[in-house]
């Protein structure tokens, strides 16, 4: 054995043992995030949960108000901001790259992707909430939309350029127009990759407290009426954790155990059904 | 210039002063070749010689491209395809290509080639399942697939992947097929049942094939055109390009002094 091959040897174990004590400092963070959820948390998971409304201090009660208004705005998010976001991220990946109008968006959009959601919520509240003089489930939708837009705009366009030109030539040599040739063949190609965008964008979004904050606000009784305040699940944890009430904070964390494993069994979802799948494979 | 020998047969296309640019480079010098109608030409040379860049201004793939441009005139039939006015959409409906890899769409076997098919013709569905079988038999490929033409083209082995893509471009029906090295990813066998399907193509196509192996243009074609640094170096029947090549650059490459 050389000196310079077993130099290299013990670098090589050097740098492993670095990287796997930063993967174990990373795991052990969220090991421990996980457990003290779990263990704060379950024992407010039961039927009552999610079948009674958030109760005034010291009565019995659960986050079904809260459960629905999450539901609802965070779909309805989904709904606005995906459309939007899908075509943008296909006319920056597509039509986008000769002029100037692609490069102003991808930057607006990277600036869009990093700004702090509180400033998303003051906007809302400035142009909408201010305007209507109430605080309502539209405004948080529309808050929560403003941030699903630029992460599935980015993972859009992204997915769309690992997408081969060679498939983009073969769908023109046979006479495809441009439109064709996205809506049948790239998209199709790329459809895993934009799905998962997606689902990161929903995760994102049912967690965010902030943005909803000066928009929908909260609601302490059932309401699926739209331009009202409307409960949901960042808000009422906020709230009750900050409350000196013991059965309010039991409350919120359990609520907080529900948004993290919707959130974890959401990503597990999109990466098993999607990992057998990849056409491009 | 090049060694051109006069064409006994009629020609489909018509290269006058034909160059191509990559931004500010030169790819092709100002080049002029006759492709004979319902033959198949073939375009050897080095790596780098144009040969490939040459085959993708007859369809005008470039334009996918910014900063890449042909200059001088192509004629289809007697038609400048390289005018601005040609519709590009219906110029590659006329010429189909097949790409040096297998480049299968993300979809069924039945939808790959009807999705072609679907683009210029409104078939109802009994036609055009036998226009897909029609294709396929051409392609040789009908037995092998006959059974799962719904499931993925993605499956198929690379040889069968390539002979779907001949498939997709033959069932459009178009007058020319642009071959870009089709075999150079597949196995003898394969290649064999590719060769085999360009002799029974040129029958109704007039077929230009790039090709880096020499044997293969040898087998395959009727003309041969030698290219060189963006040259046409020597253009003519095949026989006689490997047999008395008439130019000494052309000799070497073909005994393989050089290349």
């Amino acid at each position: 054995m050389t000196g310079l091959y077993r130099k290299r040897r013990i670098i090589n174990a050097f740098n492993l043992a670095v990287s796997m004590l930063a993967v174990l400092f990373g795991l052990f963070w969220l090991a421990w995030i996980l457990w003290t959820l779990v263990y704060a948390g379950i024992g407010a998971i039961d039927i009552t949960l999610f079948t009674k409304m958030t109760p005034p201090p010291g009565s019995d009660g659960g986050l079904l108000n809260a459960i629905s208004g999450s539901l609802i705005m965070s779909a309805l998010a989904t709904l606005i901001g995906t459309p939007i976001g899908v075509l943008a991220g296909t006319y920056l990946a597509e039509f986008g790259q000769r002029g100037w109008l692609g490069a102003a968006t991808r930057f607006i959009n990277d600036i869009l992707l990093s700004a702090p959601s509180i400033v998303i919520g003051l906007f809302i509240y400035a142009v909408y909430v201010v305007q209507l003089k109430h605080f309502s489930g539209w405004a948080g939708t529309f808050a929560l939309s403003l941030l699903v837009i630029p992460v599935v705009l980015k993972t859009t366009e992204n997915m769309l350029r690992l997408v081969p030109n060679t498939l983009r030539e073969a769908a023109a040599a046979l006479g495809a127009p441009q439109w064709r040739m996205v809506t049948m063949i790239t998209w199709r190609a790329a459809r895993a990759g934009i799905i998962t965008g997606i689902l990161l964008a929903v995760a994102r979004i049912s967690g965010e407290t902030a943005p909803l904050l000066f928009t929908a606000l909260n609601n302490q009784f059932w309401s699926a009426n739209m331009n009202a305040p409307m409960a949901n699940l960042p808000v009422v944890i906020f709230q009750f954790a900050m409350s000196p009430y013991a059965d309010w904070q039991q409350l919120a964390w359990g609520g907080a155990l529900l948004i993290t494993f919707a959130v974890l069994g959401l990503n597990i979802l999109a990466r098993v059904v999607f990992r057998e799948k990849n056409p491009l494979k | 210039m090049a060694t051109t020998e006069p064409m006994q047969d009629t020609s489909k296309i018509s290269m006058r002063g034909l160059s191509f640019f990559y931004g500010s480079y030169q790819a092709l010098k100002p080049l002029t070749m006759d492709i004979p109608d319902r033959k198949v030409t073939a375009f050897i040379g080095p790596s780098g010689c144009g040969k490939s860049t040459l085959l993708r201004t007859i369809n005008r793939m470039y334009e996918l491209y910014p900063g890449q441009k042909a200059t001088g005139e192509i004629f289809l039939d007697g038609k400048n395809i390289l005018d601005p006015r040609q519709d590009l959409n219906l110029l590659r409906a006329k010429v189909g290509m097949v790409f040096q890899k297998p480049t299968p769409f993300p979809m069924s076997i039945f939808d790959n080639i009807a999705f072609g098919v679907k683009l210029y013709e409104r078939l109802p569905q009994g036609m055009l399942e036998e226009r897909i079988e029609w294709a396929l038999r051409k392609a040789a490929l009908w037995d092998e697939v006959k059974g799962k033409l719904h499931q993925s083209g993605m499956g198929l082995s690379g040889g069968q992947q390539q002979r779907l893509c001949i498939a997709r471009a033959i069932a459009v029906k178009p007058e020319v097929m642009l071959l870009d090295e089709p075999c150079s990813a597949l196995d003898p066998i394969s290649t064999a049942r590719i060769e085999e399907l360009i002799s029974d193509l040129k029958q109704d196509y007039t077929i230009i094939i790039v090709t880096h192996n020499m044997q293969q243009a040898a087998r395959v074609s009727d003309y041969t055109a030698y290219m060189y640094l963006g040259e046409l170096i020597e253009f003519g029947i095949t026989d006689n390009i490997f047999i008395k090549p008439r130019n000494k650059q052309t000799e070497d490459y073909i005994t393989g002094r050089f290349g």
